[in-house]
């Protein structure tokens, strides 16, 4: 039996997708909100450091589960492998209801107004497609004051002499800083730094009918066991379902859009929580799966006029895959600095994330979330043997007397960093799988570089006896920050989407995630992602009037 | 049971599956393996709190795409240990297991069982390594883990 039409179908319920079919429900349109996860509840926090979104060592306990659900990887000597999602070559967001804003860190960056113009301000680089966004900060203020009041951001950024301008301060006051806050603090001060209070989605004080945080510093990768993170999944989602326009259907896997013989998109087909193939039909489709699944549902979505993947007649769907590049230091002090004080996080400076001499753009710095002691071995310095009696031996000393600072580098976007499809590999139900190859630019890793010598600086004003950086490598980056496979753009030549996120060829067809981010700043994306489902959902509903 | 000391109480246990995965001989040359990446000291050390059990149940679970890797490089280190000094990895010295895992260090073998010994060893004991809650006791871990943190703290500080 035919499925009932709607007015728009929304596929993915992330921080993109959960607003769209929010604000669409709320002005009164009918929506279908697909998601291929299923609802996570406060309950299952669990706690558990081996198996949790962000150490995914024994499993990513909010999906994908690693049986059917591979992807390819191409290394840079050309061979390929198989991996799954717990494997961090996998990529891997989460996919449930709330997508990745069940279980981030929560920080709620706006970009700065040079993070959408890093090509005129910093001109072309060799190697990389760097470019303006077609929109500008301006363009997006009132949508990240409205993604701040309606989810609820606290912290407190008027410190922060770099921001760009805001017309109103942030909704809650920042929660009490921890013991590292009081430590970095006053060094970042007597450094000339100008060091201020993380905007994150979550409570200080009671907001929206929820209470507050209790400061157990299992965020990142966890649901939040008090609820009081907010994420799509318990702000927007349930405002969408209150309306009785939205319907939430859980564990519906998006298999293509589907096309009239003109051109228009009629609607989706999925495999639905038994397995059986369903079409979804409506006036309106809206693609929100994160930057990897985003691009793969565009390329398996083929037809006449689309030979290689809706939107996709000029090769740019998949292409430019960026994430975060993240770097810092490390630093021993002599006395106890972990008092285990949640979120963790709490202090950052922007000081260098523009304006560095003979750099393009740059990173903010700021403290660590979690420090789970598995998480900690991740971090050991270069003169510790990877194991045996000294390794343990510095684990026991250290642990609790280590400061860390650290931070993203806004990365130059590499056409050659890209989804494909894979001409063989299939998930379980006979979908072709994403192929990820490339790798970051050369320029990228010499930011990253700078960026962690001013971290050094900062740990060791604050004390550090001994300190070692944070190097990355040059492999491909996406991750949890995945972003740029559907570029925003106004020449349909050399980019996937309009500056409504409107594909360019196909009217009634939107990308609203990470994927049509130009560049992907140097913050944590997921407020910018906020503000444009709200301005994408405000362009559709002026538009369908 | 603990094991404790590898091959010696392994070689006492009773006919019959006591493993998931293992042979005895494989368990007793992990266990052997496990002790030296993370040795017994003022605080316990990686078999004693459950490294083997844990790699053990692993294999058959999250494990299990390196059911083949532990194999092969179990036997290989093994076979390699009868060839130099006539006995098996886990009936060598302290001195003599060294200096064979140095030469592995950078194997894929090597790095893989570096990073579960690890596992067990630090990550939660609801997994069946970190017995006793040894490790975060060794790093001053509140556990359970204290909740309602703010609240308790603004208490605190009236």
């Amino acid at each position: 039996m035919a499925l009932r039409h709607v007015d728009a179908v929304v596929i993915g319920s992330g921080a993109g997708g959960g607003i769209v079919a929010k604000e669409l429900a709320a002005a009164g349109m009918t929506v279908v909100l697909l998601e291929r996860g299923r609802w996570i509840s406060p309950y299952e926090c669990a706690k558990d450091d081996l198996r949790n979104q962000r150490t995914s060592v024994l499993g990513a306990s909010f999906g994908p589960e690693d049986e059917g659900n591979p992807r390819v990887k191409v290394n840079r000597d050309g061979s390929e492998e198989i991996v799954y999602p717990s494997r961090g070559a996998y990529h891997n967001n989460a996919m449930c209801v709330g997508g990745g804003t069940a279980s981030y860190g929560a920080m709620a960056w706006r970009f700065m107004a040079q993070d959408f113009r890093m090509r005129s301000i910093y001109g072309a680089v060799e190697g990389s497609t760097l470019e303006d966004w077609p929109i500008s900060y301006d363009d997006l203020e009132p949508y990240y004051e409205k993604a701040e009041y309606e989810l609820g951001v606290s912290g407190d950024v008027e410190p922060d002499p770099f921001k760009a301008p805001r017309r109103k301060p942030l909704p809650m006051p920042p929660l009490p800083p921890n013991l590292e806050y009081r430590i970095l603090k006053p060094a970042a001060l007597r450094l000339g730094l100008h060091p201020f209070d993380i905007p994150m989605l979550r409570n200080s004080v009671p907001y929206d009918g929820r209470g507050v945080c209790m400061r157990c510093r299992w965020c990142v990768g966890f649901a939040c066991e008090v609820n009081a993170k907010n994420g799509t999944q318990n702000t927007v989602i349930p405002k969408a379902l209150a309306t009785g326009r939205c319907e939430l259907r859980t564990r519906a896997v998006a298999r293509e859009i589907l096309l009239t013989a003109q051109g228009k998109a009629r609607g989706v087909a999925y495999i639905d929580a038994n397995d059986r193939l369903q079409e979804q039909t409506a006036d309106l489709v809206v693609v929100s799966c994160g930057a990897i699944e985003s691009a793969r549902l565009l390329l398996n979505s083929k037809s006449r006029l689309f030979p290689r993947g809706i939107g996709n007649n000029y090769d740019w769907v998949g292409r430019n895959l960026q994430g975060h590049t993240y770097t810092g230091a490390n630093g021993l002090l002599p006395f106890d600095c972990y008092d285990d004080l949640g979120p963790g996080a709490g202090i950052a400076i922007c000081d260098y994330a523009h304006g560095n001499p003979g750099l393009v753009g740059g990173g903010m710095l700021c403290n660590e979330f979690i420090r789970l002691p598995y998480q900690y071995l991740g971090r050991m310095p270069p003169w510790v043997p990877a194991w045996g009696r000294e390794h343990k031996d510095f684990v026991r000393k250290w642990y609790r007397r280590t400061i860390n600072v650290q931070g993203p580098v806004q990365e130059l976007p590499v056409f050659d960093s890209r989804v494909e499809l894979d001409p063989k590999v299939k998930d379980r139900w006979g979908i072709p799988v994403a192929r990820l190859s490339g790798y970051k630019h050369r320029h990228t890793l010499e930011i990253a570089d700078f960026l962690s010598r001013r971290a050094e600086e900062w740990v060791k004003e604050a004390g550090a006896i001994r300190t070692w950086r944070r190097v990355p490598n040059d492999e491909l980056s996406a991750g949890q920050h995945q972003a740029g496979t559907c570029r925003m753009g106004d020449d349909p030549k050399t980019s996937v989407v309009d500056r409504y996120c409107r594909v360019h060829e196909v009217e009634n067809l939107y990308v609203v995630d990470a994927s049509v981010h130009v560049t992907n700043g140097a913050f944590n994306p997921v407020l910018t992602i906020m503000a444009i489902a709200y301005w994408a959902s405000a362009h559709i509903l002026r538009t369908r009037s | 049971m603990a094991v404790s000391g590898g091959a010696s109480s392994l070689a006492c246990a009773r006919a019959g599956r006591r493993w998931r995965f293992f042979t005895d001989e494989e368990a007793a040359t992990a266990a052997a393996i496990c002790d030296r990446i993370i040795p017994p000291d003022e605080d316990p050390g990686a078999v004693e709190t459950g490294a083997v059990e844990f790699l053990d149940r692993q294999l058959k679970g999250h494990y299990r795409h390196w059911q083949q890797t532990y194999r092969r490089g179990l036997r290989e280190i093994d076979e390699a240990a009868r060839a130099s000094y006539g006995r098996a990895f886990a009936a060598l010295d302290e001195a003599e297991q060294l200096a064979m895992l140095r030469e592995r260090e950078k194997t894929p073998f090597f790095r893989l069982i570096t990073d579960h010994t690890m596992q067990s060893f630090y990550g939660d004991p609801r997994h069946g390594g970190n017995r006793d809650f040894a490790s975060w006791r060794m790093l001053g871990i509140a556990n359970p883990p204290v909740r309602g943190r703010q609240q308790y703290d603004l208490r605190a500080s009236k």
